[in-house]
């Protein structure tokens, strides 16, 4: 299952580094990744295959949701059906 | 892959606009749950009800985690009380609301509707049981809402029903006057009632209806509003196709999750309800929408036309983004539950008069509106029949949901918390209808033809 983990907050050394580790020890593998910073505003934007995360997918969501508040991060996986769904016909 | 505007567009929609799904509700049948004792028919209900819905909550929370979309409301309608109690014979109902209040607790809802009867024609002993059951069913229950249906574009309108219903609000006023009436929010009288609303107060469960369904509401005035803001100035054309964009975009959404809740919950989905609901929050309002096309206040003169607008091209929008579109579908305008309204209204803007005017070109009707204690049974009956006329000549769903708050006053305020909001006591015409509803008896069905 596919899904896509948004990143945004103060831009900072080593964020990339921190979430990906993190989508890894969850058994989470990136496909595809972009970011910017913008007026000192780090986003990114994973697209991700969650089809071999070690736990169930709302508990990751979670997981990566305390983990943004312990790095002042927003941190968001979201299955990327909501996307298709609202932006494709 | 979806690019980077559209998934930032989407994160914005939920985390700054208020884009929510507003409610999952599981629709149920309880006809199989008649019985000639009152004590069993209660216990098949409670039972039915934690079997097929017990996971309900826990569904919504994992679709909640999952796609990243608040889900706010998890909730039951179920087949109209007066037909499933109606072999028991018993004096009161009151048994069967406690019953489903039981049942809604223990599976973790925030309500159940369907404490409900169907009296558009004419009364069965069942429907009169129910009726007057409805102000202590509401006032010992917290969860269970119900509606009367008093009117049809086939049947006409049930006067009889209607001055019944005037006593009904009032009494259920007085039985929580330390709430400030709170049981009339839990009350709605309709005409042309749908068998698939999945909002609430009205939600009931139609005999048309499968077994077990999912119905979904979907929600977004925020959305709307942000997106009109960026075609300020701009023709009406150019507004009716950004609301119907936007519909679009929230609407494929609500399919979604209902097609997700559906398949996990094993159960058939039922409709998409594509209705702008409000809430108290700021930037949730629908007033705020008709602000955003012109208006100084919702209220002003063009608040019609706005609404008009914005309703059609709502339903427009949705309607090809899900398989199946029901309910009432349409922008809500429940005062107390929007804070533009709750402005207005306050600030004399908004009238009742206005309110009505707007309920002829959307959904649903005089929604949540407190108006002073002192309005006479007769007084809030006739209101219910002017409502039940727009709906039933226009052949649309009206409701009339109105609270005569004990002891207060215009200008005095009404609180209920939570997603029902706050209310202003707004002023009714004091001019007696008593001979009128005293009268009884039936409004014809009107001809549709010749039409002017």
């Amino acid at each position: 299952m596919r899904a896509i983990v948004t990143v945004i907050g103060k831009d900072r050394v080593g964020i990339i580094a921190d979430v990906t580790a993190l989508l890894a020890r969850h058994g989470v593998n990136v496909l595809d990744i972009s970011q910017t910073v913008l007026q000192e505003y780090f986003t990114m934007i994973m697209l991700v295959d969650a089809s071999g995360c070690t736990v169930p997918f709302a508990e990751l969501t979670q997981t990566l949701d305390a983990a943004g508040e312990a790095l002042a991060l927003k941190i968001r996986a979201q299955r990327e059906d909501i996307f298709n769904a609202m932006h494709r016909i | 892959m979806i690019n980077r505007n559209e998934i930032l567009q989407t994160i914005e929609m939920i985390d700054q606009q208020h884009l929510d799904i507003r409610t999952i509700t599981m629709g149920i049948s309880l006809l199989d749950c008649a019985d000639t004792e009152i004590d069993r028919s209660c216990t098949k209900i409670y039972d039915k009800i934690c079997r097929l819905a017990g996971n309900l909550v826990k569904t919504g929370a994992d679709i909640e985690a999952e796609f990243g979309i608040p889900i706010v409301n998890k909730r039951v309608s179920v087949t109209p009380i007066s037909l499933v109690a109606a072999s028991c014979g018993a004096p009161s109902y009151v048994p069967f609301a406690k019953a489903l209040d039981r049942a809604a607790r223990e599976i973790g809802v925030n309500f159940l509707g369907g404490f409900s009867a169907l009296v558009q024609k004419g009364m069965t002993e069942s429907d009169r049981t129910l009726i007057r059951s409805i102000p202590e069913a509401l006032a010992e229950t917290q969860l269970v809402c119900s509606s009367v249906n008093v009117g049809s574009t086939k049947a006409g309108i049930n006067m009889d029903a209607v001055a019944e219903m005037g006593r009904v609000v009032k009494r259920a006023a007085a039985l929580t006057a330390d709430q400030g009436g709170m049981a009339c929010a839990k009350l709605v009288v309709f005409a042309n009632a749908v068998e698939d609303n999945p909002f609430m107060a009205g939600a009931f469960h139609g005999v048309g209806e499968p077994e077990c369904e999912i119905n979904v509401g979907v929600s977004g005035p925020g959305v709307v509003h942000h997106a009109l803001q960026a075609v300020k100035g701009q023709p009406f054309d150019v507004v009716a196709e950004t609301v119907k964009k936007t519909a679009f975009r929230i609407t494929r959404m609500g399919q979604l999750v209902a097609q997700e809740a559906s398949a996990r919950l094993g159960v058939p989905f039922g409709i998409v309800d594509l209705s702008l609901a409000p809430t108290p929050a700021i930037g949730d309002s629908v007033a705020d929408i008709l602000g955003e096309m012109g208006l100084e206040s919702v209220g002003a003169p063009g608040t019609t036309a706005a609404l008009a607008l914005l309703n059609d091209a709502v339903k427009k929008g949705g309607v090809m983004a899900s398989s199946h579109v029901g309910g009432l579908s349409g922008a809500f305008i429940p005062v107390s539950e929007d804070a533009g309204m709750i402005a207005a209204a306050k600030a004399g803007r908004l009238t009742i008069e206005k309110l009505e005017a707007m309920t002829c070109v959307c959904s649903v009707g005089l929604d949540m509106i407190a108006v002073p204690g002192d309005t006479t049974a007769e007084t809030i009956s006739a209101i219910i029949a002017d409502e039940a006329a727009i709906g039933m000549v226009n052949n649309k769903t009206t409701a009339v949901r109105i609270i005569p708050a004990p002891g207060k006053r215009v200008g005095d305020h009404v609180d209920f918390g939570g997603l029902l909001g706050s209310a202003p006591v707004m002023p009714v015409n004091t001019c007696s209808a008593a001979d009128f509803i005293a009268r009884g008896g039936r409004i014809p069905a009107p001809l549709h033809s010749l039409k002017n």
